[in-house]
């Protein structure tokens, strides 16, 4: 008897929970992270979905039910209009110097493009701002850097003056009205018209999937702190600089806003109700930075992040990109069966060291995704299943998000994963 | 105690060092001798980076002291004497890929390995590859990337060396978070690298062997 969507739903979310608690699941689920791979796949290119948001999740529809994957990672294809609106500068997009059938890719603080530099990192002399007056700083200093149809929000007065007392709501409204400001919050408002009805067709797919038998494993997104300040403040430079010339105030800057990351996941994961919350790691991987500056710099505040929203009852699922291998005895640090890893790089040795700790992820590598025979990718995941897999409390998922890999390929990972990876008791 | 310009650079102690610059140009010492340390201050970098005594983040921040160190210098400086340079790299990040992270720090330990590195930038179409190949008579080029398409591209502009004729005349290196010798192999390149160490030994070994 063939099953309902109902009960699909019930047995691929118990594989998985059992996945995540570290106990023994019927099978070894897989969860691809399928990033831009649908586009390719359902015959439609990035700048399509982009701008049409229900081709994106009808793409998303057809592959993750074409390939029965047991839950998916929520696409992460975001609104071409809102950034048009706000001429947005910390991404390239399809149709904004990157191809119609190309992902979307992040511009750094600081990164020059064709010759000139995109937007301006916040500097070093910036920080005493950023931490006296967060809010303030984002507001009258991130928000023009990054987006030009915000510019001019630096000419604001500082948001502590506003509209504090009935005297004061008129100067601080007459700063608000000047016809270039004015400007700005229209844009601003075209802008987050147009994100709110991106939100609900995104969400509306995912209550299709639902009823389709399709849990979602993660939706909500947040950073390790130092990644924020390196990411999408001082970029990477700055950031590797300021570990010398500015310890104290790089590390005061990642407890400041240590709260806020946590605030991030765990609102995105009540407001949906998935508790799976990611966290991609970028700039602490080996080679990035030292043992000592990711003992120093980097794990506490990541740590707190984690253990913030372990607290709130989420399950931080931590996505390292780079090698992790000398990081492992830090990241073991961590409440038995409350995090999922993912490990890019030597899953083997992640499996001794945080295996009876918490929940892997990993899988075949995407140039062999790209280029191998279906051969060579069964007997990748073979050995991952027979070695990573050992006692539950992994998850196959390949090596990096997917984005042009041979079709073949993915689908043989994914009904190998289901015929192999069946553990008999 | 005093300390020379060699050991505080390759320390990073950068006060210090920028506090001794100071001294030799007040003291009138020559210019290029500062130089000259500097650069093997530098080596001595590039060995510690080697030996993973240090990291990325130390390499960047002796970036940083050495441009310092440059500007204090410069404005005492006759003109620069031209090195000597034991080999010409051309390297980029190949088309639909901005990613530029790796490549820099690429570019940077070629660069105090003492190779003339053109460095074209990013996205770059494989047009800009073979055009800066026959304007420099460089021998060897790096193509860099971060994305799963990158594989194509990578492919698509050693092909394009090849059908310009320049193939034999350089000797082609590929390297990126997710390049592995599958992809050098689909790419046709000489190697693959797995990092900036593994970037300068190539180069160095493919000079070495002319």
């Amino acid at each position: 008897m063939t099953k309902t969507p109902e009960e699909l739903y019930q047995e691929r979310a118990k594989r998985v929970d059992d996945a995540i608690h570290l106990r023994i699941p019927d099978r070894i689920p897989i969860i691809p992270d399928a990033e831009f791979f649908p586009f390719k796949y359902a015959g439609i290119t990035v700048e399509e979905g982009m701008y049409d948001y229900e081709k994106t999740y009808t793409a998303w529809e057809k592959t993750v039910t074409d390939f029965e994957w047991d839950e998916y990672i929520a696409p992460f294809t975001y609104s071409g209009s809102v950034l048009d609106y706000l001429d947005f500068k910390q991404l390239r997009w399809p149709g904004h110097g990157v191809k119609p059938t190309h992902p979307y890719q992040f511009v750094e603080p600081g990164q020059v493009l064709d010759g000139k530099e995109v937007y301006a990192p916040m500097s070093a002399e910036d920080y005493d701002w950023f931490l006296d007056d967060p809010s303030d700083y984002m507001v009258r200093a991130y928000f023009p850097k990054i987006a030009g149809a915000l510019a001019p929000l630096a000419k604001l007065p500082p948001l502590h003056g506003i509209i504090c007392y009935y005297q004061g709501i008129f100067e601080s409204l007459s700063a608000l009205g000047t016809p270039e400001v004015l400007g700005a919050l229209e844009s601003l408002s075209k802008a987050s018209t147009e994100a709110f009805k991106w939100l609900n067709s995104f969400l509306g797919f995912i209550g299709r999937m639902a009823a389709l038998g399709y849990p979602t494993f993660c939706l909500a997104v947040t950073h390790a702190p130092y990644d924020y300040i390196a990411n999408f403040l001082r970029g990477t430079r700055g950031a590797m600089i300021d570990m010398y010339r500015n310890p104290e105030k790089i590390l005061q800057s990642c407890e400041k806003i240590t709260p806020w990351m946590i605030d991030a996941g765990v609102g995105g994961a009540k407001a949906t109700g998935i508790p799976v919350v990611a966290i991609f790691l970028h700039k602490g991987f080996e080679g990035m930075m030292s043992e000592e500056q990711f003992r120093t710099f980097y794990w506490p505040t990541l740590r707190k992040v984690i253990m913030g929203l372990i607290d709130a009852g989420m399950t931080p699922f931590v996505f390292t990109e780079g090698d992790y291998t000398s990081r492992l005895k830090f990241i073991k640090d961590v409440p038995k069966g409350k995090v999922v890893y993912h490990i890019e790089r030597d899953l083997f040795k992640a499996k001794e060291v945080l295996g009876d700790i918490a929940c892997l992820t990993g899988g075949p590598p995407n140039s062999l995704l790209c280029t191998g025979t279906t051969e060579q990718v069964k007997a990748y995941c073979k050995k991952l299943i027979d070695v990573v897999g050992e006692g539950g409390g992994f998850i196959l998922d390949p090596e990096a998000p997917l984005v042009d890999e041979n079709p073949e390929n993915v689908r043989v990972m994914t009904e190998f994963t289901k015929e192999y990876g069946v553990y008999r008791q | 105690m005093v300390r020379d310009i060699v050991s505080a650079l390759a320390d990073l102690k950068e006060k210090e060092a920028l506090k001794i610059v100071q001294e030799r140009l007040s003291a009138g010492d020559d210019p290029l001798s500062i130089l000259e340390d500097t650069k093997q201050a530098m080596g001595i970098i590039g060995k510690r980076f080697e030996t993973r005594e240090y990291f990325i983040p130390d390499l960047v921040y002796s970036g940083e002291i050495l441009k310092e160190i440059t500007k204090m210098v410069k404005l005492k400086l006759p003109k620069t004497a031209q090195d000597e340079r034991p080999g010409k790299v051309i390297i980029g990040t190949v088309a639909g890929d901005i990613h530029d992270i790796g490549k820099n720090i690429v570019t940077f330990m070629l660069d105090i390995n003492g190779f003339e590195v053109y460095d074209l930038g990013v996205d770059l179409p494989a047009q800009k590859f073979v055009e800066k190949i026959k304007e420099t008579d460089a021998n060897i080029v790096g193509l860099s990337g971060f994305l799963t398409l990158v594989f194509d591209s990578m492919k698509e502009t050693i092909e394009a060396i090849k059908a310009a004729g320049l193939r034999d005349r350089v000797k082609i290196m590929v390297g990126g978070g997710l390049i592995d010798d599958e992809i050098r192999k689909y790419t046709g390149a000489d190697a693959y690298g797995r990092d900036a160490i593994a970037a300068v030994s190539l180069a160095r070994k493919w000079v070495g062997g002319k």
